[in-house]
């Protein structure tokens, strides 16, 4: 880990006007930041821990949605009664991401913004290119297993490790932000992550040092809330494949992919699919995949888990 | 004390205190956070410095510059040690690894510099901060690829020979009624033990003390004495605890030799613990093997011949994983062969890593023998049952000094509910989980080896006892502590049990499942030489004095204990050794293991829903930790089948999923209650203990009765380790 | 016990480096080395900050290297080394402390994150002469092996009884909006952030279930 001075900031507006500072970066819970400088995957020279900047609450808004505080700690976010009576896919993501020790540190926006997994990634001997652009990529015609199917690229094949993330794809979330001058914007998960094409480093449409000061949930929309992430062992580990969904009375839904792609994989044009069934939906939902021979096998994965989450509560 | 006929009765056999599940006399310090490990020993040096590893960047070729200039000037860098200044450097007598890269690079993560630094935070940036230039080398990395070039390797020191043929194996195969001959793999397995590899060194002119983390301190001093070419006499090693081994960590590792290292250069004592990321590359690790096995039986299922060969590979002059083992011993058959073959790998070791040769083993030859029942249409534990074996079938007429396979078997059968198993695979269904049972044989050899031990009566009628022998989580200092109050009568609290030191009377240490037997068998031995000591101190006579209560008495004559040590502390040390015993009859310990899986319908996810072991292992010495043993071994045993595979890309030459969210073991959501059976057993060829190890049983066999079980779900077989989803979804579609 | 209140441990060493860390702990017993310093070559000072917590009641103030993580803090600078490095990465559990209450891993967690925060170890959880009932049963069912997972499965049980009593679900809860009850597989399923490679989930469990009052 490289030396970096450090900050607590104490208002939203003055950790978004240290973020301007060259070499700045946010810390939240930290549970990935200090990961990735540890293996100096990451090696900011100032450190603004925000942690303790307010935005820890989870309010309505005025049209019936809730704002989620960009501090609310993923478990509190998870046990939040009206997130577990309303948006049941979005507590049943978080809880079945990371650990319960990790649930209580990590806040929402570290969440949305925690980077993959790939394991050549966190070895800064292999190539990468979004580690080092340029240099190439060690998984394309490496261990693959966990990697991306789809929205991936020759650069990178990636996925984004977040359960939480796949809820809100689900749920139409929308990112609020501040940038160092002040100025607010609202972008909608769905135009929130980038692919990665040639720039596999540019993950997100954050500028550099915009700080997430929350996320909002529109207006509930009932329906029955399921996430299934299925992996190896049963508990602590991240997604071979996962699937958020929201299961509509006339047969309709809304179905997200974690463990798939780059970001969060939804094609709400897809969705009108959905009542015929997993097979014919999910043919359409990963239209354009490029699996590798090794991660292959999700492709059928993805129809297989959503046939069972359809059969399961269909009946 | 020599051991060379059969024990009869003696004081061990009066179970007050043998035998009796009890508390781990350490628990009070394990659950309080106040047992200290290698890395916490603090309070033993002053001015400490800190190391850090840097790991080759590189799986082969050579170092061709170090530029230090940047390190040097980091904040706090005190010495930087590298092949360049670190002096000649030998290998130990157990691991062929180099623990200091230069010029040349052997494996990835091979140390290639030490950075020593006042604080941890700073050797880690400053270890960084060296720029290392290689020359890359092509390697060779991937078995498949070198399997038809393996050797036969040389006999080695532990395991069996590389080739065994009893009879005519290729005859009798061939003309067999019903015939098996597959192919099956095991995966690179990593220890994974949670305490990292981690030593504090401190140099007192030319004596080293190092506070470590290993399972044999004899073999540590002796191959640290060599690696560094320092007379055995000056260095002390001490692991009082240490937070796992499974066999990797039986002697020097990188750890011990760069602190050592370190500490030398830098002038003060350095504490080092190899970064978790280093680990799975850097040390030592169960190797893959490729095995096929042929079974041969006529149609009542008696097999007529079976033979097992194993491939694994290696860097130069290393061991062969000898996965054939159990197949001499485990079932009848005249007609039979083994056969190891040793290829040359450029990946980091390969090693012991508990129950060497036989885990792997039993993984494959436990599903080739489900998958022989298949064909035959028999039950899979009738038809192990039906090739019992009460005689070496190597050496018709050499008895198994003790041998319930055949109830271990029946008794896990009815206890798990056997019966109810549907043979015909994906048959019961529950909501959206395909259920399946699954069985496996264990076996596991009871190797015992001579141990030494001192122990002390002081004049309250307490014991000490001192012994270099450790504790990886096996219970040592309870069984140890056990044996010495039974044999001197008294409580268990009266005994203060002193391990883990090489200053300590010598024990071969913890492994190969021979630690308890071995340790307590030695114990013994000088707590008899101490009732000696005390019964002609207080005139009685030796062969009728009575050790009870804290009380020695003969007839009518009875004194406190303590009596014995007024006038000073009696200290008594002695070691027992072993005559042809083991060669007479062979001492194995035996299982069976029982498994229930649940597998998704549409995902196939596998959940492991019921476990049941059955153990014939000696006289149980401490119930309590004997059964944690075994559930340990099923746990590791439920992540051998289904989860562990340390991922080589062979490109590049190096275990890719080198961290503990990349190389999954299973966690508390995967395992759960496991029933564990101890069958009464009491071995006297063994020693005056009677006892056999029992943590390594615990473990071969477990990962194919889950397969077993899988299959029996599904319908799926699957031969290459771990069973995973992606596997079974290939197979079904 | 050298330091039974673990503040012993300002080591020359840290003056050394020049990164002095003071200490003001308000029952503490005993500072060695601070006044021992001798004449030591002084190195190019790393960044450092202050922060102020307290450990297990006690208060403390170091001022110290940014980059140090709450578990080395604890175990190299307060020597309260109860508290485990497994891996250094989030992915073990062993270094598993409570925050205000709140089980978290401390080595993904800079010490300076922790201003004003209470922190609990398992030194603070009970001790050998004084055992808190979680550590009993963990003794009693053999709730371990080697022991470097343990301290951290301790805490990290506390912390689950009160998660459950607190009502927060978990993954294989099957009501998200019921009232949370300790079962085996509630219990399985929130400790899976702990890792034992020994193997003792099943009697952690049962030690657990009897601390929790019900059945294992
Ligand atoms: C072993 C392990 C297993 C895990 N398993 C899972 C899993 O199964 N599923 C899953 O979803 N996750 C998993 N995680 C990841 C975990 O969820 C993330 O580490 C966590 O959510 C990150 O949150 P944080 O607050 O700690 O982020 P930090 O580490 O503090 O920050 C992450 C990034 O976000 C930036 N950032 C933080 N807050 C803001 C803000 N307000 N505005 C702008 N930028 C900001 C930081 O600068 C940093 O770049 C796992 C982690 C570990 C270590
Ligand atoms: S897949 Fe992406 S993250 Fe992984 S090695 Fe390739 S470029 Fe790097
Ligand atoms: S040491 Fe913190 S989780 Fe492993
Ligand atoms: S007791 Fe050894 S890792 Fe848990």
């Amino acid at each position: 880990m490289k030396s970096f001075t450090y900050e607590r900031a104490e208002t939203p507006a003055q950790a978004a006007a240290a973020a301007s500072k060259p070499g700045a970066k946010f810390l939240a819970g930290g549970t990935n930041l200090l990961d990735l400088m540890k293996l100096q995957i990451e090696t900011p020279t100032h450190l603004i821990d925000i942690g303790r900047i307010g935005l820890d609450k989870i309010e309505p808004t005025p049209d019936g949605g809730l704002r989620i505080g960009a501090l609310v700690r993923n478990t509190d976010l998870a046990a939040d009664l009206r997130i577990r009576a309303d948006y049941g896919i979005l507590s049943r993501a978080l809880l079945a991401g990371a650990s319960g020790q990790l649930r209580n540190k990590a806040t929402t926006a570290g969440n949305l913004l925690q980077r993959t997994r790939c394991p050549y990634f966190y070895d800064t001997n292999q190539p990468c290119n979004k580690r080092s652009p340029g240099s190439g990529c060690s998984a394309l015609a490496g261990f693959s297993r966990q990697l991306a199917v789809i929205g991936c690229s020759d650069a990178c094949i990636a996925t984004h490790p977040s359960d939480m993330a796949v809820a809100m794809m689900a749920l139409d979330a929308v990112i609020e932000t501040v940038k160092p001058d002040g100025k607010t914007r609202q972008i909608p998960i769905s135009g929130f992550y980038r692919l990665p094409g040639k720039t596999p480093h540019l993950e997100t449409n954050l500028d550099k040092n915009e700080l997430i000061t929350s996320v909002v949930l529109p207006t509930p929309v009932g329906g029955i809330h399921v996430y299934h992430k299925v992996r190896d062992r049963a508990s602590y580990a991240f997604a071979l494949v996962s699937v958020g969904a929201i299961l509509f009375k006339d047969g309709g839904g809304r179905i997200a992919l974690g463990g798939v792609a780059p970001r969060p994989w939804r094609v709400p044009s897809a969705e009108k699919l959905i009542p015929k069934g997993a097979k014919e939906f999910a043919s359409r939902l990963m239209e354009g995949a490029r699996p590798t021979k090794e991660n292959a096998f999700k492709l059928t994965l993805v129809q297989g888990t959503i046939e069972g989450a359809l059969t399961e509560n269909r009946s | 004390m020599k051991f060379e006929k059969p024990a009869g009765i003696n004081p061990i056999d009066q179970l007050k205190i043998i035998g009796k599940p009890t508390d781990r006399i350490e628990g009070p310090l394990k659950t309080t956070g106040t047992a200290k490990y290698a890395y916490e020993n603090n309070q033993e040096v002053t001015n400490v410095a800190y190391g850090y590893i840097l790991g080759s960047a590189i799986a082969k070729g050579t170092i061709t510059r170090i530029d230090q200039s940047a390190a040097k000037a980091a904040p706090g860098v005190l010495a930087i040690v590298t092949a360049a200044n670190a002096g000649t450097l030998n290998t130990g007598k157990f691991y062929v690894s180099r623990f200091l890269a230069g010029p040349q690079i052997d494996h990835y993560h091979q140390a290639v510099a030490v950075v020593v630094a006042e604080s941890f935070e700073q050797a880690r940036a400053a270890a960084s901060l060296l720029k290392v230039d290689y020359k890359k080398a092509k390697g060779s990395f991937d078995l498949d690829a070198v399997k038809d070039l393996a050797q036969t390797p040389p006999p080695a020191q532990f395991g069996p020979p590389p080739q065994t043929l009893t009879g005519d194996f290729e005859g009798a195969f061939k003309t067999a009624q019903v015939k098996l001959d597959e192919t099956y793999t095991t995966p690179d397995q990593a220890h994974a033990m949670m305490e990292p590899h981690a030593t504090i060194a401190k140099w007192e002119g030319d004596k080293l003390t190092c506070w470590c983390s290993i399972q044999q301190m004899n073999w540590g001093v002796r191959d640290l004495a060599n690696i560094l070419g320092i007379p055995k006499e000056n260095i002390r090693l001490i692991a009082s605890y240490i937070g796992g081994g499974f066999g990797g960590k039986g002697t020097v590792l990188a750890d011990l030799v760069a602190a050592s290292l370190a500490a030398r250069a830098a002038g003060r004592p350095v504490k080092l613990a190899l970064q978790r990321p280093l680990m799975f590359n850097n040390t030592i690790h169960r190797p893959k093997t490729i095995q096929r096995i042929r079974i041969g039986a006529d149609h009542d299922g008696k097999i007529t011949a079976i033979g097992h060969e194993s491939w694994s590979g290696n860097l130069p002059g290393g061991r062969t994983e000898p996965a054939t083992a159990s197949t001499r011993l485990l079932y009848a058959g005249a007609n039979r062969m083994t056969r190891l073959k040793l290829a040359v790998l450029d990946l980091a070791e390969g090693n012991a890593m508990r129950a060497p040769g036989e885990a792997p083993g039993m993984m494959t030859l436990e599903i080739a023998m489900d998958e022989m029942a298949e064909k035959l249409n028999m039950d899979p534990v009738a038809f192990r049952i039906k090739n019992d074996t009460q005689e070496d079938p190597e050496k018709p007429g050499r008895k198994f000094s003790t041998r319930k396979l055949i109830e271990c078997l029946q008794t896990g059968a009815e206890k798990f509910g056997w019966e109810k198993r549907n043979a015909k695979p994906g048959s019961i269904q529950e909501g959206q989980w395909l259920i399946g049972m699954g069985v496996a044989s264990a076996i596991r050899g009871a190797p015992i080896a001579k141990s030494a031990a001192r122990v002390r009566l002081d004049s309250s009628g307490k014991i000490t006892v001192e012994t270099d022998m450790t504790d990886i989580g096996t219970g040592s200092y309870t069984i140890i502590g056990q044996t010495a109050a039974e044999m001197m009568g008294i409580d268990l609290d009266k005994v203060t049990v002193k391990i883990g030191d090489s200053s300590f009377p010598e024990s071969p240490g913890s492994g190969g499942q021979w630690g308890a037997a071995s340790s307590t068998s030695g114990v013994y031995a000088a707590c008899f030489k101490l009732r000696e000591t005390v019964a002609s101190q207080l005139g009685l006579n030796v062969g009728k004095a009575q050790f009870s209560d804290g009380k020695v008495s003969d007839g009518d004559r009875s004194f406190a204990l303590g009596d014995a040590a007024k006038n000073g502390d009696l200290v008594a040390q002695d070691e027992i050794t072993y005559g042809e015993l083991s060669k007479e009859y062979a001492q194995t310990t035996f299982g069976a293991h029982f498994v229930e899986v649940a597998v998704n319908a549409y995902t196939f996810e596998i959940r492991v829903r019921r476990m049941v072991a059955v153990c014939h292992a000696g006289r149980i010495l401490n119930p309590k930790a004997a059964r944690s043993q075994v559930i340990g071994a099923m746990t590791m045993g439920v992540g051998a089948a289904l989860m562990e595979e340390m991922v080589v890309d062979k490109r590049v030459g190096f275990f890719v999923n080198h961290d503990l969210a990349g190389y999954e073991v299973p966690v508390h959501a995967d395992i759960p209650y496991q029933e564990v059976i101890l069958l009464e057993d009491i071995d006297p060829t063994m020693s005056p203990m009677k006892a056999k190890g029992i943590g390594e049983l615990g473990l071969c066999g477990v990962a194919a009765a889950v397969a077993n079980a899988v299959y029996n779900a599904t319908g799926v077989r699957v031969r290459d380790y771990p069973v995973t989803l992606d596997k079974i979804l290939k197979n079904t579609i | 016990m050298e330091d039974e209140n673990g503040f012993g441990g300002i080591t020359r060493r840290e003056m050394l480096a020049g990164t002095a860390v003071a200490v003001t702990a308000l029952a503490i017993t005993r500072v060695t080395g601070l006044e021992a310093a001798p004449a030591a070559p002084i190195v190019t000072p790393v960044e450092s900050a202050g922060v102020s917590f307290s450990v297990n009641g006690k208060a403390v103030n170091l001022q110290i290297d940014t980059r140090t993580t709450l578990l080395d803090a604890l175990r190299e600078h307060l020597n309260l080394t109860g508290t485990k490095k497994g891996c250094d990465h989030g992915q073990c559990g062993a270094c598993t402390v409570l925050v205000n209450g709140r089980r978290i891993n401390s080595c993904l967690s800079l010490v300076l994150q922790h201003e004003n925060d209470s922190i609990t170890t398992i030194e603070g959880i009970g001790t050998p002469e004084n055992l808190h009932p979680m550590q009993s049963a963990f003794i009693k069912h053999d709730g371990y092996q080697c022991g470097y997972c343990t301290p951290g499965q301790i805490c990290s049980a506390v912390a689950v009884l009160e998660e459950i009593k607190a009502g927060v679900p978990s993954h294989v809860s099957a009501d998200l909006n019921g009232p949370m009850k300790f079962s085996n597989a509630e219990f399985r399923e929130r400790m899976s952030g702990n890792i034992c490679r020994c193997g003792a989930y099943s009697n952690i469990a049962q030690a657990a279930a009897e601390v929790a009052g019900v059945e294992g």
